[in-house]
């Protein structure tokens, strides 16, 4: 039941309010009521004195139907429960009650008791003593009775009547009562008001702690334990909405935080558990397919050698051992690929690779009535590059198209174009170091699959990282810190802890500090250091103008990609051929590229065709780096 | 005008030491295939080679066993290394190890023709180099070699000269010309840098004993080949590269200066 902290808050709480009002209200009741009955009291005893006096007269002339009258007039005031005259005998010789006159009290009666408890009578009795609260039965109201001893005089002795001899030192008793029924009803009308505030008090504040509770603690602790739970059901990129700037909006964000942190490392480690699994398929691939090559990479070579007199021998021969060496770069590339090393690269005209792609593949496209459509541009200049490794770039895309027509037949249409892009945007920065050559190059946190540049942010007494994207002219930075609210800031090498801002330049959009972080060998990168715009400045790159790419089009006229796919198919081991397909012909592609400074897209539309365009940079000098 | 030079070839695949003998039978050289290296021990203890190919993996002892296992036995026949696992690692390694080349498979005719030429040459040098008729010129002190066959050389600014060592370019025969990369090009440790054609047009591949990017090539080369011979530790130096893996490369190159103890 009190398994929520908001119901034991609540609990805790209302049981310390009950215990101080409870306590506050006790002690409050009782010194009411205490006041009030000393109020009676001091009324009951102005009372009795008035009585006492207004019959002494009486007494003294012994008239004693006068002091009856006087008795009975007052005692018919409802306020007053009884009046009666005691002598010292015990005898009640005057009352407002007929039926007593004449009674013999006992001693122990609860009119004498306060001075003969001791077998010896008291003769002065305190006035607080004198006092008394009784019940005629137990269920009467409560009646306070008053004492008032009539004790002999001078007066009393020497009168006429002689009734009281000097010896005595108390001639009687005045014994007065009231009913407390009023008081009595006042003090149970504080209790109930005083009980009625206490309940009203409990349950506003219950109320308040309550609703406070439930949204400051409640409803944050709840979705914590819902993000716990998401997390712990594998969605590890759950991210908690605000929850506000409390301890808990602080938890609240550094579990977004965490999870964030989590679900990139599982991508890591999932990548690159693919990654390794990959290189062991290849390392096992490449022991079990060398060695069978080499028998018909030797043999082949050497018949080429034994049959240089049969020129029609020598052409089939030729395709044998050119093939069988293409085998061996794949295997090798397969390798590299797993290796992510880089590829051996040279001049190479890229409408003749393509034209090597399409004879190897001929055959396969005509068995599939498949028409080629080649609208090269002659005037491509030649683009450095490894020959083996585009050729089966263009190989698997031919492959891959060809699947994608299926039986029915189709058209694959190649492009090549010439295009000028600006350097922004698709300059990649490789090498960027601080003054003290530390590399600042962060493999381990990739932007958009590229390794990025890492630097330390310090400002005030917080510390943080901030990964720029690696992409000249992108701005997808990751930012390990929030840069709100940072006056003092400085950007620092995450090594050396040299700094990273220029301090002879200003942001000319923003006017904030500059960071100018040296690229090996390419001069400076500069940018705006507070990221409030998006301002960025490479010399090198600048004055280099306008990037010349290579753009091949593949473009199939086969059943498409699904939307949902599209994002996955560069992923090794992604594959919807099922058995025919190992899913790593588009990883390897993607990696082919990417190791050329390349990139490649696709474009797809279910039931009409797909096309993928890869754009290679023919200025390897710059960029190359 | 060939000698008889007996060569031994082990390796676990039937069809690899097929190749082998077809090719070394046709170069006119005696050949022995076994099939693990405890049988290449007894051979080698029967008959005197003049050189040994290699496998790396193989069951029970692999190359890099074997290889210890003859310098172990002070058994100093020329071993040349192969695999079907043709990684950077396993080359460098090799070199490193002592194996005075590597060759991965699938080979070529031709490749495997080269490599057997500069085995026996070696062999015939290493000879005629204790009986004190041939000098071969050691490399300088403070560079480095990768196997015997490349040296590199830091120099002040930061770049790294790289070229052939006299014993390589003296295996060849005489040089008749060289294709190199352009600049910009990216070579890999132990992986073919330079292509040597010599006089009898079979065509040599030297490896790179460190990884980077070419900023200069030697032009001189291009236009007097022979500089290679003539010169092979200064004015014959092929390439000026920035090193891209330097630190760890190093580790796998051998000193000069030990060659000099």
């Amino acid at each position: 039941m009190f398994r929520k902290i908001s119901l034991k808050l609540i609990l805790i709480v209302s049981i310390t309010v009950i215990a101080i009002i409870g306590v506050y209200s006790y002690f409050n009741i009782k010194s009411q009521s205490d006041v009030l009955l000393a109020e009676v009291e001091r009324h009951a005893y102005q009372l009795s004195e008035t009585v006492k006096n207004s019959t002494r007269y009486e007494m003294l002339l012994n008239q004693q139907e006068h002091i009856d009258a006087i008795i009975n007039t007052i005692g018919q005031d409802p306020s007053i429960s009884g009046v009666r005259v005691l002598n010292k005998e015990g005898v009640i010789i005057y009352s407002a009650r007929k039926n007593e006159i004449g009674k013999m009290l006992d001693k122990h009666a609860e009119s004498c008791y306060a001075c003969h408890t001791e077998n010896k009578p008291l003769e002065r009795l305190p006035s607080k003593d004198r006092t008394r609260i009784f019940r005629t039965n137990p269920d009467s109201s409560r009646i306070l009775g008053i004492i008032n001893p009539i004790y002999n005089e001078r007066t009393c002795y020497e009168s006429d009547c002689h009734v009281h001899s000097s010896n005595a030192k108390i001639l009687g008793v005045l014994d007065v009562s009231i009913s407390l029924k009023e008081v009595d009803e006042q003090i149970r009308y504080n209790e109930i008001r005083e009980l009625f505030f206490t309940i009203i008090s409990i349950s506003v504040i219950a109320f308040i702690i309550g609703f406070f509770v439930r949204r400051w603690v409640d409803k944050p602790v709840k979705e914590l334990v819902k993000a716990t739970k998401q997390v712990s059901t594998g969605i590890l990129n759950y991210q908690i909405k605000e929850l506000g700037e409390d301890e808990l909006g602080v938890l609240g964000k550094s579990f977004n935080n965490m999870t964030k942190k989590l679900d990139e490392t599982s991508q890591q480690l999932y990548q690159s558990s693919k990654m390794a699994s990959l290189g062991q398929l290849a390392a096992g691939v490449a022991h079990e397919i060398n060695n069978p090559l080499t028998g018909v990479l030797t043999y082949s070579s050497f018949l080429l050698k034994r049959t240089k007199d049969k020129p029609e021998m020598q052409e089939d021969l030729n395709v044998i051992v050119r093939e069988t060496m293409r085998c061996r770069e794949i295997v090798k590339g397969l390798l590299d690929f797993a290796r992510q090393s880089t590829p051996k690269k040279s001049l190479i005209d890229i409408n003749e690779i393509i034209t090597r792609a399409i004879t190897v593949v001929n055959n396969q496209l005509k068995l599939n009535k498949i028409i080629l459509v080649k609208e090269f541009d002659t005037t491509l200049p030649k683009i450095t590059a490894d020959a083996n490794q585009i050729e089966q770039v263009f190989i698997n895309l031919f492959i891959n198209g060809t699947d994608a027509i299926g039986q029915d037949g189709g058209t694959i249409t190649i492009k090549s174009t010439q295009i000028s892009l600006s350097p922004k945007g698709i300059t990649q920065i490789k090498n960027a170091v601080c003054a003290k050559n530390h590399s600042l190059m962060d493999a381990n946190h990739k932007i958009s699959g590229i390794p990025s540049v890492k630097i330390k942010v310090k400002s005030n007494s917080n510390e943080g990282i901030i990964n720029i994207d690696p992409i000249y002219g992108n701005h997808r930075n990751y930012f390990g810190i929030s840069l709100a609210n940072i006056s003092q800031l400085n950007l620092a090498c995450p090594t050396c802890d040299l700094t990273l801002i220029d301090k002879n330049n200003k942001c000319p959009e923003c006017g904030g500090p500059v960071y100018k972080i040296p690229i090996a060998n390419q001069g400076y990168i500069e940018g705006c250091a507070s990221f409030k715009d998006n301002w960025q400045h490479w010399e090198v790159v600048d004055r280099a103008g306008e990037s010349k790419f290579v753009q091949i089009d593949v473009t199939d006229s086969g059943c498409g990609i699904a939307a949902e796919n599209l994002s996955k198919i560069f992923e090794p081991f992604f594959s919807t051929k099922g058995q025919k397909g190992t899913g790593l012909g588009l990883s390897v592609i993607w990696g082919i590229i990417d190791n050329h400074n390349g990139t490649i897209s696709v474009q797809s539309e279910i039931g009409k065709g797909t096309t993928f365009s890869i754009r290679l940079p023919n200025n390897e000098l710059i960029r190359h780096i | 005008m060939k000698e008889h030079k007996n060569i031994l070839i082990v390796d676990d695949e039937e069809v690899v030491i097929n190749s082998v003998i077809k090719i070394a039978s046709f170069e006119k050289y005696s050949i022995v295939g076994v099939n693990d290296a405890s049988t290449a021990f007894k051979k080698i203890d029967e008959t005197d080679f003049d050189l040994i190919i290699s496998d790396i993996m193989m069951p029970n002892i692999d190359g890099f066993k074997f290889l210890a296992e003859l310098e172990a036995r002070r058994i100093s026949t020329p071993l040349i290394m192969t695999t079907g696992y043709s990684t950077i690692e396993n080359a460098v390694q090799s070199l490193y190890q002592g194996a005075i080349d590597f060759i991965p498979k699938p080979f070529t005719v031709d490749e495997m023709i080269s490599v057997l030429h500069r085995g026996i040459r070696y062999c015939e040098l290493k000879k005629t180099q204790k009986s004190g008729s041939a000098i071969i010129v050691p490399c300088p002190a403070k560079y480095f070699r990768l196997g015997y066959s490349s040296w590199m050389n830091k120099e002040p600014d930061g770049s790294v000269l790289i070229g052939a060592t006299d014993l390589f370019v003296k295996t060849l025969g005489q040089v008749k010309n060289v294709e190199m990369y352009f600049p910009n090009g990216i070579l890999i440790q132990a992986s073919p840098g330079i292509k040597i054609v010599a006089d009898d047009d079979l065509i040599h591949q030297l490896f790179s004993p460190l990884s980077g990017t070419i900023i200069e090539r030697n032009e001189n080369l291009m236009d007097d080949p022979a500089l290679l011979e003539k010169d092979p530790y200064f004015d014959g130096w092929i390439y000026r590269i920035i090193p891209t893996e330097f630190d760890y490369e190093m580790k796998l190159l051998i000193p000069c200066s030990s060659d000099r103890i």
